[in-house]
């Protein structure tokens, strides 16, 4: 809800679209099972949720997998920048941060 | 087994922020840059030390979360690892993030490489309450596991005794990871692979897996050696398909995860939280730091504590180290050749210009010591990491990125810092593009030299409104950095890669000291001796453009003789004065006169009658023949001879002053500044503003000292520089709005000649240099002309056409920044309308 409002006034950033590699989101989504639309970047600070699996290709994708975004794995929102976008989440003992529209490419599953 | 070489390759590889250059540093005793921040190393480092009589050659690489061909930094690793073969790998491992780190190791252990474990940061694995079981994880990785704390030195020895002992047992076997329901495929692969001679050397088990990964780099190798690799890729992308369709998941994800899975199950095994479910000291810190409402109060407050520390407090230093230079000029001085009557010896001139313009680059040496031990503690606590994610947002709207923060600071986003340390900090910057924009950016910050042509130009034509002139530019030329960088990343820059932000955020450090300080002198060093060396060059460059071709032989004999005229005048008064004998011959003379000058400027900058009363007694000390000239007794003789010689040396200055300018109006500079007029015009810069405007690209200071020769005072005038060009230029007929326009080129010229070298090493393109030269004054130029033939038309004063163009930049400003709804709703039609 509170998300809507940003999305009105633009401070959302628009819908990912994919970096690089445009197919990448829509063969995601065709995939899925209905509750796929559920990006990291929706998350409250302080939730926490399981991945189910990253979008997207590339460099990104990449780096993500090797920080640890992996499949099955618990994260935690830590908490948005001041101006909410990057977010800072916790993988176990890491902390990272990213934009949201890279977090958007991780689509996850509320516990 | 192959013989191990002599000196024996030794490679540091690890993640990032590990700790690779604290250990490099060790072990060979260089001192390569650390700082708690991601990504620091770019490049790999070369050193080396001698241990029991062998040499051994070390490699720093650049950190690399995994071995994949996607970001430049794991490329450099990866070539190094794949081409050179290292006879031992230190793979150094963050301790308190065990399970990230392994996935690295098990790459670098099917690879085949000789790994020796560094098991890092065990102090803050300790603080952390981890407990972890070295011989288990020695068992299970099968490779020596040394357990250090690199920042204190602690298992040293036994690192190097560890390196030792790989290095002697030559290569060793690939370990393996068993991949599950790809293990099959990964097997067969790895059979055909080895049967492959032309793949002899590299492990066929690495190998194998990269490609089922579907990595590029890896086909591209394939191709490379193999005479016709289309059986294989064909069977390979038959292998990866049937993968995927079967199990809903790419043969690269689930090796991903296999690792992963075996890097959890290792860690859980090995380490023991002793602490679970506490929250981290680091990021309790970071609920009061990064709290939404009081981050950006925390920011501004360390801003301006780097600012009043730095610059307030550096510049109050300079007050101490200034009288230091100006020893050291007047001994210089000292060993030149002595000056003559009308014109100085050629190597005096050059030698003292060569001295003051080293002078002025080192008088910045203690605000830059300052703000260097400032930026390393940022650097080592790891709050820097933090500015990064807080101005993130900001930035990227302007296409740059989180950490373009540090360089403008440096550079100065309020007044007074220096472009060369700023461009010089851009390296971090992982995302191509932004990093580009904001090295062409940085050089518009008002960097220290900036300010003396502010401060003169204002005090010239805003005395009542300084500090609000100061305060738009300085807001002017960091909108103006902001517009451009969007400018360029949308245009020029288009097609630079980009990098997403994606950042660790590392744990709080306590800097040390001794860290904090070495950095700080390491860094002011290395800035002077770069820039020294630069700007000495093109000082003596400049300083000939200025000097030839030189007054016409004419004009030259009609100056000779005017002064051959004011000494037969000074002789003639002196006819039948008994004093004569002291000044009898031409050389004495010339001491004489030079001695009165050089005191008389003393006592003008004598503050205090007691001040001026010491002067005199040290002058009755050290020349006591010239004190008879020059502090006259009463007797009526002293005091003609005091007359006579003061006259002379009135005449003497302004026939200098006379030369000095008709040389500089008809020097290859002057003949240039004439020749830009018709361009310059348009902007109301005569010739005397062009040639300061191009004396300051050596360095900007200079543009003040050009105008303080082409601006001469009259004879017998005692007025400031401010005075002379006011009372100049009005009689010219030019107003505020041309200074106006002179301040905004000013503010948007092109980066000194440091600057440029400086943009030269971090683009490593001679082309980028050239734009960061011609763009800014093209810019510049382009806006100083509108401005003034704008305002002219207009009417404005000005302070109403800066307060004007202030105001438009700032309104575009947030035009750019400000979101744009009806933007982003036209692009997301299309894409509903494509999901429906
Ligand atoms: N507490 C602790 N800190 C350490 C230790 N070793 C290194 N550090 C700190 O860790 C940070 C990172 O060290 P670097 O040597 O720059 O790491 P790197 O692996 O070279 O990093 P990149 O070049 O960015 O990949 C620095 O702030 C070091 O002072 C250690 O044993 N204990
Ligand atoms: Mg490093």
């Amino acid at each position: 809800m509170r998300y809507a409002i940003f999305d009105k006034i633009g401070l959302r950033r628009g819908k990912p679209r994919g970096t690089g590699c445009g197919k990448g989101r829509r063969r995601c989504c065709a995939g899925a099972t209905g509750e796929c639309r559920c990006g990291l970047d929706a998350m409250e600070p302080g939730e926490r949720c399981t991945i189910r699996r990253l979008c997207g290709c590339g460099p990104v994708r990449q780096r993500l997998l090797d920080l640890g975004f992996q499949p099955g794995r618990e994260v935690r929102m830590v908490r948005n920048a001041p101006l909410l976008d990057p977010i800072e989440l916790q993988l176990d003992d890491s902390f990272i941060v990213l934009r949201r529209r890279e977090a958007a490419q991780i689509q996850v599953r509320h516990d | 087994m192959t013989e191990p070489r002599t000196p024996s390759l030794v490679a540091l590889a690890g993640q990032q922020n590990a700790g690779k250059s604290t250990l490099f540093n060790l072990l060979t005793g260089l001192q390569q840059h650390i700082a708690n921040y991601p990504g620091v190393t770019v490049d790999k480092k070369y050193g080396g030390y001698t241990a029991r009589g062998r040499r051994f050659d070390v490699v720093d690489l650049p950190g690399a979360y995994s071995l994949s061909p996607f970001s430049l930094e794991e490329r450099v690793a990866r070539s190094f690892l794949l081409t050179e073969a290292p006879d031992v790998v230190v793979n150094v491992l963050d301790a308190t993030n065990l399970r990230r780190a392994l996935p690295l190791t098990f790459q670098l252990l099917e690879m085949g490489a000789p790994v020796v474990v560094a098991l890092n940061m065990m102090d803050a694995a300790d603080r952390r309450g981890l407990e972890i079981d070295l011989d288990a994880l020695e068992r299970r990785l099968c490779v020596p596991v040394v357990p250090v704390v690199g920042r204190r030195g602690v298992g040293e020895a036994e690192l190097r005794s560890a390196i030792a002992e790989t290095a002697a047992a030559g290569r060793v076997v690939p370990a393996t990871l068993n991949y599950g329901p790809l293990e099959k495929e990964v097997a067969r692969i790895q059979a055909t692979l080895s049967a492959e001679p032309a793949l002899y050397g590299i492990s066929a088990r690495w190998l194998a897996v990269k490609l089922l990964e579907g990595d590029s780099e890896a086909e591209a190798l394939l191709a490379d050696r193999m005479e016709n690799p289309h059986g294989l890729l064909d069977e390979l992308y038959r292998a990866r398909s049937a993968f995927e369709t079967q199990h809903g998941l790419s043969a690269g994800d689930h090796i991903c995860a296999c690792r992963d899975s075996h890097a959890a199950e290792i860690a859980a095994a090995c380490v023991t939280d002793t602490r679970a479910g506490e929250v981290p000291v680091s990021e309790r810190i970071d609920r009061v730091l990064l709290n939404r409402f009081l981050a950006p109060v925390f920011l501004v407050a360390t801003i301006w504590a780097i600012y009043q520390l730095s610059i307030v407090q550096g510049y109050q230093l300079t007050e101490v180290t200034w009288p230091i230079l100006a020893t050291f000029r007047s001994f210089v001085g000292g060993l030149l050749p002595d000056p003559g009557f009308l014109t100085d010896p050629q190597l005096r001139a050059m030698g003292l210009w060569t001295v003051d313009s080293m002078n002025t680059l080192l008088s910045y040496v203690p605000i830059f010591l300052i703000l260097f031990a400032l930026i390393a503690i940022l650097e080592d606590s790891g709050y820097m990491a933090r500015i990064a994610f807080i101005l993130d947002r900001i930035l990227h709207r302007f296409g740059l990125h989180g950490q373009s923060t540090l360089p403008f600071i440096l550079a100065g986003v309020f007044a007074g810092g220096c472009a060369v340390p700023g461009v010089m900090a851009t390296k971090g910057i992982p995302d191509a593009r932004a990093r580009l924009a904001t090295i062409l950016t940085v050089p518009f910050m008002n960097c220290m030299a900036k300010i003396p042509l502010y401060a003169l130009i204002i005090n010239i034509w805003f005395p009542q409104a300084k500090g609000l002139m100061l305060f738009y530019l300085s807001t002017f030329t960091v909108i103006a950095a902001l517009l451009v960088a969007k400018l360029l990343t949308t245009s020029l820059l288009r097609k630079e890669e980009t990098a997403p932000f994606v950042m660790e955020l590392p744990s709080y450090h306590l800097p040390t000291i001794s860290g904090v300080m070495h950095r700080a002198f390491s860094r002011t060093w290395l800035y002077i001796r770069k820039v020294a060396t630069v700007v000495l060059a093109v000082a003596t460059v400049i300083y000939a453009l200025l000097q030839f071709p030189g007054v016409p032989a004419e004009r030259q004999l009609d100056y000779q003789s005017q002064a051959e005229a004011a000494i037969a005048r000074f002789y003639a008064e002196m006819a039948t004065n008994p004093l004569r004998t002291e000044v009898q011959e031409p050389a004495r003379l010339v001491r004489l006169v030079t001695l009165q000058t050089d005191f008389a400027a003393e006592i003008k900058s004598a503050e205090t009658q007691a001040a001026r009363a010491a002067l005199a007694d040290a002058l009755r000390r050290d020349h006591p023949d010239a004190a008879l000239f020059l502090l006259p007794d009463a007797t009526p003789d002293a005091r003609a001879a005091n007359a006579a010689l003061q006259t002379l040396s009135e005449t003497r200055a302004e026939l200098r002053r006379e030369l000095r300018r008709d040389r500089l109006e008809s020097s290859f500079l002057g003949y240039v500044g004439r020749g830009l007029e018709p361009v310059t015009r348009f902007a109301d810069f005569d010739w005397k503003i062009n040639v300061a405007l191009l004396t300051s690209f050596a360095a900007r200071e200079n543009s003040v000292a050009t105008f303080g020769v082409l601006y001469d005072q009259d004879d017998g005038q005692n007025l400031s520089l401010e005075e002379r060009m006011g009372a100049t230029q009005l009689a010219e007929g030019r107003s505020a709005v041309s200074s106006v326009a002179l301040l905004l080129f000013f503010a948007l010229y092109p980066p000194c000649l440091a600057t440029v070298i400086a943009v030269r090493m971090q683009t490593g393109s001679l082309n980028w240099m050239l734009f960061s030269i011609a763009f800014p004054t093209l810019l510049g130029l382009a806006t100083a002309s509108a401005v003034f033939t704008l305002a002219s038309a207009l009417g404005l004063t000005g302070l109403q056409a800066m307060a004007a163009v202030h105001a438009l930049a700032l309104g575009v400003l947030i035009l750019v920044a400000l979101p744009k709804p009806w933007l982003a709703r036209l692009g997301a039609q299309p894409t509903v309308e494509a999901a429906e």
